[in-house]
């Protein structure tokens, strides 16, 4: 049954959809939001534009917890941490086109004139080079993964301990990131951009540019997360979540496959964090707390683990019920996401998506025991 | 510092009670007293202190509490208190006051001054207390003209532990001195000090500048080196003791916090995160009994823990109970899912306080029979509070162990944990098991937000900040051991802050939790773990 070839990643139907969500995302959207004119029934607000370009980044994220937990079973606790470190390796190229335009007017950062230090640490070196901090946000999160999970792994640590201990490690981030002397910035992070590549960051063009990367990115990491779990690998990545020791008899070593799907996902999440922050011009520890990464967790749970489309659903349904409800009821979104999490894990094991494939099975039912009647 | 702040405020409080006495001091002293920032005015208060009239000390505190103003249309010089006025010369009250008063500003090195001179003339009080806590506010004093007075002092005292610190004072005085046997001998007496202004002052002597000692005097600077040794060594151990301490004292918070998810997630495997929200749940109950007691029962303040114990206990095990029944109870088996649902229980646990009670933190008082602590050198103090907290999260255990090894409830749970099925088949009603169970756990955690409640904030995210610490405790233990547990939380309690006090707060705790991400590799079933075989455990 095993098809190959990229042709054979989606049906006729499914190419179509990729193909209408790339003219969505990049022609119908720039041409709404910057050619229609403010005030038509038909523009695209800056506002929704920020909005959707977020939540884009977050679907990413969603995807690459959805490949490590939906298809391979291991529940990360950690993917706020990959996002963020994305960020912050951006961030600091980020920081350093602000050139001589921070408050002090000095070729350092504001953080580090105020905290008097004289140069650049080390690990900021050749971050001035757009290249080379496009390569840290791969590496960094990627790096960190593959150590992490190398040893993790290889010591047969799974289920609930995994989690725990990826969320020690983000807790320990975050509170080494909110250290001033680490070197970058404190609680206050990476704020007060200015430009990517010598164009400047706050303008519509801009914005569009940001928002058409982002989702091209999402595209992408959808069609590689399918080329991934239709293919032989992801066989055995279902499988491992199914039944490792019976994976291990039939002699797969589960740590390779493992590792790779666990560090691939973080990589995928460290370029989503890397879109994100020139979206909202702001990275802080923040991003780190344990409670971010647990909320990745729910976005993919709400829409479905275990198939694709469900945490992109999933990551539009929750980030937009937070933004209206924060709007509307600030005081109540705390209680709705809890709640989301407790009706979810309770009544919606396969999430949205589980639910319509459901509602729809049962109606393809009736209709088979209609006709025989 | 704070003993001199307490000095200050009994001796403006006598002032006020009794009504100032007729000012010992001249006028032409108080108004040099009142004149800020000459030297004129140290010169005063150096020879008011000599003189040793305890009734300068009225004025004298009434200055270092700011309390002192000076009117130039009346020439005089007064004591404000409470908006009424004293004319601090006649000591006669002033019956309106005027418009142009001026404060007397007292700087912070005039203030020191101005509380070794009070302390110098309270050595002779009749308090012991108050002797006692005058020579230790003179210790790092080395103005010489005190000597005299200090000496007098001496030769009156009868009390032992007063009068080895008031040597000790003495000799800090007669450092200076020109006679080199007598230096000699204060310098040995000062090794027996155990006041860290003594290692600075024989640091001072032993200082090299220019490539030269800045005493250059061998015999002295031998002397010197010989006591520095001893009052460092005695140093250590006194910071030693206090880590330790610290590290008993932390290790047994999170003892109390990780024992109730030594219950509810080692015994029976229930990931809990909404853990740390029952904590908070219990610090909560705290505040709402203590609000309760003190507008019901003002004279019984002071035992208000007795009640807030129980209710503390009895409200997050109701809670706990609840949310097993409504919740967890249908996710036995799907650890990943009821961690999620968990999740979402204590974020809503943590709206709803701060609906119910504000963002802020709220109060909630010692009870003033836990404030102060025991002296154990001078540079350790043992509070009473962590002193009562580690004797409780020890009762805790006990009761935790007796309840799991002695009661009916506890071989259930035992049997439960070990053998769902013969269990059940042994007509042990599980589910209920199951419901008692988490309500201990629950109601443990319950326990350590009331102990929480009394040595730190209490706010809507207290639990929070324990549900890492927690789970890495009964982790490092290893799951369904109380032992290990115990033994995990005072390992960490006491390694933590042994590396703080090398390296600083957050680096330790980083230190530590890299240490059992660490550790769980070499062993990921803990430091204890069941014998047995799980294949897929």
């Amino acid at each position: 049954m095993h098809r190959s070839g990229p042709g054979a990643l989606f049906g006729p139907r499914g190419w179509g959809a990729v193909i209408a969500a790339l003219i969505l995302i990049c022609a119908v959207a720039p041409l709404l939001n910057l050619v229609v004119p403010k005030g038509s029934l038909f523009h695209l607000s800056d506002f929704s534009v920020s909005l959707i370009g977020k939540i884009m980044c977050y679907a990413i994220v969603a995807l690459a917890m959805d490949l490590i937990w939906g298809y391979t079973g291991i529940l990360s606790l950690g993917h706020g941490l990959f996002f963020a470190l994305g960020g912050y390796a951006f961030g600091m190229y980020l920081m350093r086109s602000i050139g001589l335009d921070g408050v002090y007017k000095s070729p350092l950062p504001d953080f580090m004139v105020f905290l008097d230090w004289k140069a650049y640490p080390w690990y900021w070196s050749f971050t001035e080079h757009f290249l080379y901090a496009c390569l840290l946000v791969v590496l960094v999160p990627g790096v960190l993964a593959f150590v992490f999970g190398y040893f993790a792994f290889r010591s047969r640590i799974k289920g609930v301990y995994f989690s725990i201990i990826t969320q020690a490690m983000t807790f320990a981030f975050m509170l080494l990131f909110f250290r001033n002397d680490t070197g970058f910035g404190g609680n206050n992070g990476f704020t007060d951009f200015k430009r990517i590549l010598d164009y400047p960051i706050f303008t519509p063009q801009m914005r569009m540019v940001l928002f058409v990367l982002s989702g091209l990115a999402l595209v992408g990491t959808l069609l590689l997360a399918r080329w991934i779990v239709s293919s032989k690998l992801g066989r055995v990545l279902t499988a491992i979540r199914d039944a490792e020791s019976r994976v291990m008899f039939s002699g797969y070593d589960p740590l390779w496959y493992k590792l790779f799907i666990w560090t691939l996902s973080a990589v995928l999440c460290g370029i989503a964090g890397a879109l994100y922050v020139p979206q909202v011009g702001i990275i802080n520890p923040g991003e780190m707390s344990p409670a971010n990464s647990i909320e990745i967790a729910i976005w993919v749970a709400v829409g479905g683990r275990g198939t694709l489309i469900g945490p992109i659903v999933g990551a539009f349904l929750v980030n937009g019920a937070r933004s209206w409800f924060t709007v509307a009821f600030p005081e109540y979104w705390l209680f709705f996401l809890g709640a989301i999490f407790i009706a979810v894990t309770l009544f919606l094991p396969n999430g949205v998506v589980g639910l319509v494939a459901q509602l729809r099975a049962k109606r393809r039912e009736k209709k088979l025991s209609a006709k025989p009647a | 510092m704070n003993l001199v702040r307490l000095i200050r405020c009994v001796l403006a409080v006598c002032a006020l009670a009794v009504g100032l006495p007729a000012a010992a001091l001249t006028p032409e002293q108080i108004d040099k007293l009142a004149a800020p920032g000459s030297d004129a005015r140290a010169e005063a208060l150096n020879s008011i202190a000599a003189a040793g009239d305890e009734s300068a000390i009225p004025f004298l505190s009434a200055l270092a509490e700011g309390n002192v103003q000076t009117s130039v249309s009346l020439k005089k010089v007064l004591i404000v208190i409470d908006g009424k006025g004293i004319d601090a010369v006649t000591g006669k009250p002033v019956a309106k006051l005027p418009e142009d008063l001026d404060e007397v500003v007292a700087n912070n090195v005039f203030r020191r001054e101005l509380a070794a001179a009070i302390a110098t003339l309270r050595l002779t009080s009749g308090d012991r207390a108050v002797r006692l806590a005058a020579a230790k506010t003179l210790q790092d004093e080395t103005e010489s003209d005190r000597l005299p007075l200090v000496e007098r002092a001496i030769a009156k005292e009868t009390d032992a532990d007063i009068k080895a610190l008031l040597e000790r004072v003495r000799a800090n005085l007669q450092l200076n001195s020109k006679d080199k046997t007598i230096r000699l001998a204060a310098i040995t007496s000062l090794g027996s000090s155990v006041n860290p202004g003594t290692k600075t002052i024989l640091l001072e002597m032993l200082a090299k500048k220019g490539g030269e000692f800045v005493e250059p005097d061998a015999d002295i600077r031998f002397a010197a080196q010989k006591s520095l040794t001893e009052v460092e060594g005695r140093l250590t151990k006194g910071e030693r003791i206090g880590q330790v301490f610290s590290g008993v004292s932390l290790g047994s918070i999170l003892l109390l916090a990780a024992l109730g998810l030594a219950i509810t997630y080692g015994l029976m495997g229930v990931i809990n995160m909404a853990h740390g929200e029952l904590i908070m749940i219990g610090a909560y109950t705290t505040h709402v009994v203590q609000n309760l007691v003190r507008a019901n029962a003002p004279d019984l303040f002071n035992w208000y823990l007795l009640a807030a114990v129980p209710a503390s206990f009895m409200v997050a095990a109701a809670v706990g109970m609840a949310l097993e029944r409504g919740v967890i109870r249908f996710l036995y088996g799907r650890p990943l899912e009821t961690l999620l649902a968990t999740w979402g229980i204590s974020l809503i646990l943590i709206q709803a306080v701060r609906t119910i009670f504000g963002a802020q933190n709220v109060q909630v008082e010692n009870p003033v029979w836990m404030s102060g602590g025991v002296e154990l050198l001078s540079n350790v103090v043992l509070p009473w509070s962590r002193i009562v907290i580690i004797g409780f999260s020890a009762a805790v255990l006990l009761l935790v162990w007796l309840a799991l090894t002695r009661t009916r409830l506890g071989l259930f749970v035992r049997g439960v944990t070990q053998n769902r099925a013969m269990a059940s088949c042994m007509g042990v009603h599980t589910g209920r098991i199951d419901t008692w169970c988490f309500g201990l756990g629950s109601g443990i955690a319950g326990l350590a937000g009331c102990a929480l409640s009394q040595i730190g904030n209490v706010g809507p995210d207290l639990g929070q900040s324990y549900i890492v610490d927690s789970f890495m405790v009964v982790v490092l233990g290893g799951v369904g051991q109380l032992a290990g547990t115990v033994y995990a939380a005072m390992g960490l309690g006491i390694v933590n802050k042994f590396l703080e006090g090398i390296s600083g707060a957050v680096v330790a705790k980083i230190a530590v939790l890299v240490f059992i991400i660490i550790f769980i590799q070499k062993r990921p079933q803990g430091m204890f773990a069941l014998k047995g075989r799980f294949a897929d455990a």
